[in-house]
C-alpha cells in the first residue's frame, strides 16, 4: 500500500499525472458538489453556449446530495452517490477543465477515455460512510440551483477528505486490479 | 375489538424513521467486526474500520448513517381485531414519514418520475399491509437507498433453468453490480410467486437478521453456495478487491405457476436499516 498523498485544489496537470490507481489521498481546499439534476443543468448551459456558474478549471466535483445539517453543524451526512449516472455529462465538464471527480462505482469506457484525453482522475470515497465523511467538510455555501434542495451545487471547504484513486490518467483501474488480485475463480 | 388512534401510529412511524436511519442493527455491526478480523485485503479492512466508526458517530450524534435516508418502505401487520380511529392508516403512516424526515434532519429523496421535482417531504411511503390474527398492529420501517435499489433486478427464468439457473443469475447480478451498490452488501433473493410477488419476498428476506440462515436446509445450502461464489469473485468491500463482497445471502421462496420461475434479487447496501414496533 502506497503512502498517503496530500492534494490541494485546484489541481494542476502534473498533480493529476502523478496519481496512480490505488493511491490513498487526502483532499484539501475547495470541492464542488453536483449530482443528477445539477449535471443536467450544467450541460444544458454548455449546450446553449453559456458560462458555468463556477470556474471549473482545475476543480473537483463531488457526486453527493447531503442530508440536512442539524443545528450547529455545517452539513449533514454526505457520502458519495453512484457515479455512472453522471457518465453522460462528465466528458463535457472535463473538456472545460474539470480535473477530478469523487463518487463510488465504476465508470463507462467513454468516461475513462475522456479522463485520459483531458487529464482528469476519478476518486472513490467510501459509500455509506456519510456521517464520518461529513467531519472533513468545514464550510458549505450553496452557489447555484438552490431550488434543487439536496441536489443544489455547493462549494465545500474540505480538510483531509479521504479518498482513493480508482481511475488514473494512465489507464489503470483499481476496481479491475483489486478484483483480479483477490479472485478465486 | 381494540381501538388504536392514528395519532399513536403517526408518532410511532416518525420515531421509526429516525431510529432506523441513526441506529444500525447489532447484527450488521457484528458482521462489520467479523469483516475487520477476517478480510484479507488491507483496503477492505480499512472499509470495515470506517463503517464501524461511521455507525458509532451516527448513533451517538443522532444523524443518519448514510445521506441517502431512503425510500420510506413499511411492512404493516394489522390484527383483524384492531379498529383504527380518527383517520386512515396510510395517511397516518405518511404523516409520520413527513414529520420524521423533517424533524429528524433526514434527506428528502422522492421525486416525480418525469419532472424529477422533489415531493419535499419524502412521501409517499411504500406501504405493504397484511391482515393477521389478533388485536395488535406491527409496523416495520425498512428505508431503502437508491444506489443499491438501482442494482436490483427481477427476471422470469424458465422452469428448466432450475436451481443452477437461479444461482448463476444471482452471482452474475452481483458481478454486474460490482462496486456500485456500496459493498459489503446483503443480497435478498425471492424465488417464485408472480412477477410482483418475487421482489416483495426478496425485500422481506432482507429483514431477517444478518448471520442467520434459512431454516429450510436446502435453501440454507443454496444461500451458502451463492455467498461463496460471490465472495470468490474478489470484488471485495467497496469494489477495492478483497474477500467480502456480500455479508449474507437471504433467500425466501413461494410456490409459482407451472409455466414460470420468477426470481428477484434485491441488493441492499451495508446500511441495512430496519426497525419495528408493536402497538
Amino acid at each position: 500500500m502506497s503512502d498517503i498523498i496530500r492534494l490541494t485544489t485546484p489541481l494542476s496537470d502534473s498533480d493529476v499525472g502523478e496519481l496512480k490507481a490505488g493511491d490513498q489521498v487526502l483532499i484539501n481546499g475547495i470541492v464542488y458538489t453536483a449530482r443528477d439534476a445539477a449535471h443536467k443543468r450544467l450541460i444544458d448551459l454548455l449546450d446553449q453556449g453559456k458560462e458555468l456558474p463556477f470556474d471549473i478549471s482545475g476543480q473537483i466535483i463531488y457526486y453527493v446530495g447531503p442530508a440536512p445539517a442539524r443545528p450547529g453543524k455545517v452539513i449533514g451526512p454526505a457520502g458519495p452517490t453512484t457515479s455512472y449516472r453522471m457518465d453522460p455529462y462528465a466528458p463535457g465538464l472535463m473538456e472545460r477543465g474539470l480535473k477530478g471527480m469523487i463518487g463510488k462505482g465504476s465508470r463507462s469506457g467513454e468516461v475513462i477515455g475522456a479522463m485520459k484525453r483531458y487529464r482528469c482522475v476519478y476518486f472513490a470515497a467510501i459509500g455509506g460512510a456519510a456521517a464520518l465523511i461529513a467531519r472533513s467538510i468545514k464550510k458549505v455555501d450553496i452557489i447555484a440551483y438552490e431550488d434543487l434542495g439536496t441536489e443544489a451545487i455547493r462549494r465545500l471547504e474540505v480538510e483531509d477528505f479521504k479518498a482513493v484513486v480508482v481511475n488514473d490518467i494512465h489507464g489503470n483501474d483499481l476496481y479491475k486490479d483489486g478484483k483480479e488480485r483477490y479472485c478465486r475463480e | 375489538m381494540r381501538e388504536i388512534n392514528v395519532k399513536e401510529i403517526t408518532e410511532a412511524v416518525k420515531n421509526l424513521c429516525m431510529d432506523a436511519n441513526y441506529e444500525l442493527g447489532d447484527d450488521v455491526m457484528t458482521a462489520f467486526r467479523r469483516g475487520l478480523e477476517t478480510e484479507e485485503s488491507p483496503a477492505g479492512r480499512g472499509v470495515f474500520e470506517a463503517l464501524i466508526e461511521n455507525a458509532e458517530i451516527a448513533r451517538n450524534e443522532r444523524i443518519p448513517i448514510c445521506q441517502d435516508t431512503g425510500f420510506a418502505v413499511f411492512f404493516v401487520e394489522l390484527g383483524q381485531d384492531v379498529h383504527i380511529v380518527d383517520g386512515l392508516l396510510t395517511d397516518a403512516i405518511n404523516e409520520g414519514v413527513r414529520q420524521g424526515y423533517s424533524e429528524g434532519y433526514l434527506r428528502k429523496s422522492i421525486c416525480d418520475p418525469f419532472t424529477r421535482k422533489n415531493t419535499g417531504d419524502n412521501t409517499p411511503a411504500v406501504i405493504n399491509i397484511n391482515l393477521v390474527s389478533g388485536d395488535r398492529l406491527k409496523i416495520i420501517a425498512a428505508p431503502k437507498g437508491g444506489g443499491s435499489t438501482n442494482m436490483s433486478r427481477v427476471t422470469m427464468l424458465k422452469p428448466a433453468d432450475g436451481i443452477e439457473g437461479i444461482k448463476n443469475y444471482v452471482v452474475q447480478r452481483a458481478i454486474e453490480a460490482g462496486s456500485n451498490p456500496c459493498p459489503p452488501v446483503i443480497i435478498g433473493v425471492g424465488i417464485g410467486g408472480t412477477l410482483e410477488w418475487a421482489p416483495l419476498i426478496a425485500k422481506k428476506a432482507l429483514l431477517r437478521p444478518l448471520g442467520t440462515t434459512n431454516p429450510d436446509p436446502q435453501l440454507a445450502e443454496i444461500e451458502g453456495d451463492i455467498l461463496k461464489r460471490i465472495n470468490d469473485t474478489g470484488i471485495g468491500p467497496q469494489g477495492f478487491g478483497g474477500r467480502i463482497y456480500a455479508m449474507g445471502v437471504h433467500i425466501e421462496k413461494f410456490p409459482c405457476h407451472i409455466a414460470s420461475l420468477p426470481l428477484a434479487v434485491n441488493i441492499c447496501c451495508h446500511a441495512s436499516r430496519h426497525k419495528e414496533i408493536i402497538l
